[in-house]
């Protein structure tokens, strides 16, 4: 592993998170924490039918999990339900332009795996196995 | 910094542990968490090997001349700890996994049958889970109460708080000789005086304490103390309960089947004497004997010459790590009163985010919890990061750690 991970522009990010605090007019709300780290994230979503109309996330944590988790949500901002879905691990190390390696990579997933699990509580379907 | 001369010669030391050569992304590996797991010397090594390759066989079974030769060497290991921590008899020193193991026999031998509902058992603040959540089983199945020593601000138990809560009357007092994550050294013996004269079965996990000070049980007054071998220079999987000859005579075994047994019957069975009573199924051979070579290894440098070594680097640590801006330390200043691990938080810089850091630097230290979650509760934090100092590093290692947290701090502007 190498240092590549804390680059500008990721610590920017996590000094200055984007999309950061409370959604007032969300309608659904997802929470989970990475026993690592003690990472806490929410994601709070405002769905309009099949697409993410706003988002917003807060929580406290390491550099790595509050950086991607900001990065997420401009990324998801506006896109549909289905192309949040496909998004996986490698999308991850490629948003945050790094590799956080074999001991920090569920940090950097775990804005992910809360926004998904966001996205199955709002379809109301059961988040298969391989995504949490 | 130039290295003076210590109690140890760290360099005829480095000499003896073949991993320290390696190199971490190209950078000299700067091995700071010996309170996690120590590294191992060839002595060690070999013997192991040796085991394998001259004399493996299993113990106290086979009339063979293999099984003749290893079971010598098995029962010599636990003669040599049992001097080493002034036990009077090495039938005093159960062969466990590691202290967790040991600490959870006491638990769901000896406290399981000693203890019923209402009665008080004190632990400290500042306790390795190992050392809270077996007590918080039994307290589940048997109604009893877990009372906890505060811990000060400089990270020492409180007096005021013990003398409360001994009042109470304790059936047990069980706590760590040295935390493992905030290095404080507990006045053990003050403690045992008091919690014998209450009545209380005495429990020390020293797991953070014998690799690194002349340990007697005997001086302690303790009843009963939890050790690691992998924190000593043996290997992983041996771990070593001193207790009490009468006590473990008096206890029941945790586990049944070969070797714990004098006679078995259809419906009953008598059990054998301690320490075997407690040593079911075939043990770690080759832990054993490793844990005897580690043994010579540190009787050989003397015990008090490994703790003149470590209070030496601590101090210098905690000198130059105090002079790292926006760096806390956690725990003690007192040198007298504290081991060779160190935690510490650097400005809001997440303790894993500065341990990723450091390891790009080739710098190998703990960060986290420590196992010891109610500890960070209590300091209002969610991790520190541990450097954790042995009988082979340098303080030239102390200022590489330094360098390394002042570009940390740099890179994220703290």
């Amino acid at each position: 592993m190498s240092a590549d991970i804390y680059k500008e522009m990721i610590l920017d990010h996590y000094r200055h998170p984007r999309n950061y605090g409370e959604l007032a007019d969300a309608n659904v709300r997802a929470k989970d924490s990475n026993v690592l780290c003690g990472d806490v994230i929410e994601m709070q979503l405002r769905v309009d039918g099949n697409r993410i109309d706003d988002l917003r996330f807060r929580g406290q944590g390491c550099a790595i999990s509050l950086a991607s988790a900001s990065m997420l949500t401009e990324l998801s901002k506006g896109k549909l339900i289905s192309e949040i879905q496909k998004l996986g691990k490698e999308d991850i190390i490629e948003l945050l332009g790094a590799d956080p390696g074999p001991a920090r990579i569920e940090c950097a997933t775990l804005g992910l795996k809360v926004l998904k699990t966001a996205i199955y509580a709002h379809l109301g379907i059961r988040m298969p196995e391989e995504e949490t | 910094m130039k290295e003076k001369a210590t109690a140890l010669n760290v360099k005829k030391i480095r000499a003896d542990f073949p991993i320290l050569k390696r190199r971490i992304g190209g950078k000299p590996l700067v091995y700071l968490d010996s309170a996690a797991t120590s590294q191992k010397p060839k002595p060690v090594v070999d013997a192991i090997t040796r085991f394998y390759t001259e004399y493996n066989a299993n113990v106290h079974r086979s009339v063979h001349r293999l099984s003749e030769e290893a079971t010598i060497a098995f029962e010599q290991s636990r003669e040599k700890f049992a001097s080493f921590v002034g036990a009077k008899t090495s039938r005093e020193i159960v062969f466990v996994r590691n202290a967790t193991e040991a600490l959870n026999l006491v638990v769901f031998s000896w406290a399981r049958s000693n203890l019923k509902a209402g009665d008080h058992v004190l632990l400290t603040e500042m306790e390795h889970h190992s050392n809270i959540v077996p007590w918080q089983i039994l307290a589940k199945e048997r109604s009893i109460k877990l009372d906890y020593v505060r811990i000060d601000d400089d990270g020492t138990l409180s007096w005021h708080s013990f003398e409360e809560l001994i009042k109470e009357k304790p059936k047990a007092v069980s706590l760590a000789h040295v935390s493992n994550a905030l290095g404080t050294i507990n006045p053990v013996r003050e403690i045992a005086k008091q919690a014998h004269n209450v009545g209380a079965t005495v429990i020390v996990d020293a797991a953070q304490s014998v690799p690194h000070m002349p340990v007697d049980v005997s001086d302690l007054e303790c009843d009963f103390m939890a050790v690691s071998g992998h924190k000593m220079l043996a290997p992983t999987g041996i771990g070593m309960l001193y207790g009490r000859y009468e006590l473990l005579d008096h206890m029941e075994p945790l586990m049944g089947g070969g070797e714990m047994i004098k006679e078995v019957h259809l419906q009953e069975a008598r059990w054998n004497d301690p320490p075997w009573k407690f040593e079911a199924g075939t043990p770690n051979i080759e832990g054993v004997i490793g844990l005897g070579a580690a043994v010579d290894y540190l009787s050989k440098l003397g015990m008090q010459n490994v703790r003149l070594h470590e209070k030496d680097i601590t101090k210098y640590a905690l000198e130059r790590l105090g002079d790292v801006r926006g760096l806390v330390l956690y725990g003690t200043r007192n040198i007298e009163r504290r081991g060779a691990a160190i935690s510490f938080n650097l400005g809001d810089i997440h303790a894993h985010d500065l341990a990723t850091v450091l390891d790009t630097q080739g710098i190998a230290i703990r960060s986290g919890h420590h196992c010891a979650q109610p500890l960070m509760e209590r300091l209002k934090v969610p991790a520190t990061s541990r450097a954790s100092f042995y009988i082979y590093n340098m303080k030239r290692e102390v200022d590489i750690l330094v360098r390394a947290l002042e570009n940390a701090r740099k890179m994220f502007k703290v």
